[in-house]
């Protein structure tokens, strides 16, 4: 088995082009994901049951099915809807709402532990819903769930991967179709796992960092 | 229009596919948890090697998308000699990816086993084996039921992206049945419900096996 490095650096320019796209394609699935799954959340505790029930199957769906069926579901069955997405337009959408379900339950769980009666005093002192979710629910919840969102965004960026199967030019296809042009699968596909690889080492120790800065901020032992 | 007809006639390919989605998911979770086991208790012990593998183990297969993991061990295993079929290295590499995950969970589990159980296991005699086998892993499968049976349920559906190597599974099926008949929404969305059923199945399941552990404890 013989190892050429050469393979990876006479490509170089489609691969960073692939791993922008890929950190792109995280970003905004992610700042998708975390706006579906606010909103869900908000839809499922504070609105009547014709709205809750619907969104609670959402959530179910979307955390009991593989993310490639859905992905599949958005690109080749949405034609069927009228919706000609691209394949990248399809695969950020479907990340977002897949990860938008699984953010619903993280900010479901945060909503939950706002202590009841501060809402109700909010709610005496003349405060409505939407200013008792803005100015004393999301601030307090935003700490405690913080550990929560910062590791489910970092599994976002792995599920990045599958988006190569619907051909969206992704580090993993880049590095595929130049795997299988030049049959240096050992150099590509290696180097591939130690790029993601880092890449989540680092991202994990920043989520760390950030939380270790936020924890400052709950009080212990208050309620 | 929607055709049902499509969905009904495709069905039992579909659950026929799904009883192999089934095995090789369990399959792998079966051989994940030995070796998610034997990675926990190399963690947890004195020995400063052991402990470097295991971070090194569980730092890998947890940091690298599974879908590169499927596709090295398609790609390089032939490289170095091993021909083993698609389906086996597929669900090869399910289980080593989902043994750092368990790992991960058992730990939790093996820590808060209370340690004069142990020593007194110790002084009954028992060796390190017994100990780890009889008394260190059904305690810790008890407390960390949950998270295993939701680990369970991600391997069933990370086994949807064994179908991108070639493997004949429920998404394959579905993949060869949506582009032979040009009706991709209702093929898939009949997956996708075949997958949501199985996992409500192993979570009401896991919900029976969880009632039964505390009525024992109650006793």
């Amino acid at each position: 088995m013989s190892f050429n490095p050469a393979i990876l650096t006479d490509n170089w320019a489609a691969i960073l082009d692939g791993m922008v796209l890929t950190i792109v394609i995280w970003a905004a699935g992610t700042v998708i994901g975390l706006a579906v799954g606010l909103l869900v959340a908000i839809g499922q505790l504070f609105t009547n049951r014709w709205v809750a029930a619907p969104l609670t199957l959402y959530v179910a769906v979307m955390r009991g099915t593989p993310f490639l069926i859905q992905l599949f579901v958005i690109y080749y069955g949405g034609p069927f809807f009228g919706l000609d997405l691209s394949p990248l337009t399809a695969g950020i959408a479907g990340l977002g709402f897949y990860g938008g379900g699984y953010f619903a339950e993280i900010f479901r769980a945060g909503f939950l532990s706002v202590p009841p009666g501060q809402i109700e005093a909010a709610r005496m002192m003349g405060m409505s819903r939407f200013q008792i979710i803005r100015h004393v629910q999301l601030p307090q919840m935003l700490v405690i769930i913080l550990p929560a969102l910062a590791n489910m965004t970092v599994l976002l960026s792995k599920e990045t991967a599958v988006l190569s199967v619907i051909t969206v030019n992704e580090l993993t296809s880049v590095i595929q179709s130049i795997g299988s042009t030049t049959f240096a699968f050992a150099e590509t596909l290696l180097f591939l796992a130690v790029v993601y690889w880092a890449f989540l080492e680092i991202v994990t120790a920043a989520a760390r960092r950030l939380e270790k800065r936020v924890g400052r901020f709950t009080l212990r032992g208050q309620h | 229009m929607f055709d049902t007809a499509i969905i009904i006639k495709s069905l039992p390919m579909l659950l026929g596919a799904s009883v192999w989605t089934v095995i090789y998911s369990l399959t792998s979770v079966a051989i994940g948890f030995c070796i998610g086991t034997l990675i926990c208790a190399m963690g947890l012990s004195r020995s400063g090697v052991g402990r470097a593998v295991a971070a090194f183990y569980v730092s890998f297969f947890r940091g690298v998308p599974l879908l590169v993991q499927l596709l090295i061990s398609y790609y390089c295993l032939p490289l170095i000699g091993l021909n083993v079929p698609s389906s086996v290295a597929a669900v090869g590499t399910l289980a080593l990816c989902t043994g750092a995950y368990l790992a991960e969970i058992l730990r939790g589990g093996f820590l808060g086993i209370p340690p004069g159980l142990i020593e007194a296991a110790r002084m009954v005699g028992l060796s390190r084996a017994q100990i780890l086998t009889r008394i260190e892993v059904p305690l810790a499968v008890r407390l960390t039921l949950p998270a295993l049976v939701n680990e369970t349920t991600m391997m069933v559906k990370a086994s949807s992206l064994i179908s991108v190597v070639g493997v004949l599974e429920l998404t394959r099926l579905a993949q060869n049945i949506a582009t032979s008949t040009f009706q991709p929404l209702e093929i898939y969305l009949t997956a996708g419900a075949i997958y949501f059923v199985i996992n409500g199945a192993i979570t009401f399941l896991a919900s029976l096996l969880e009632r039964s552990f505390r009525v024992e404890k109650a006793a």
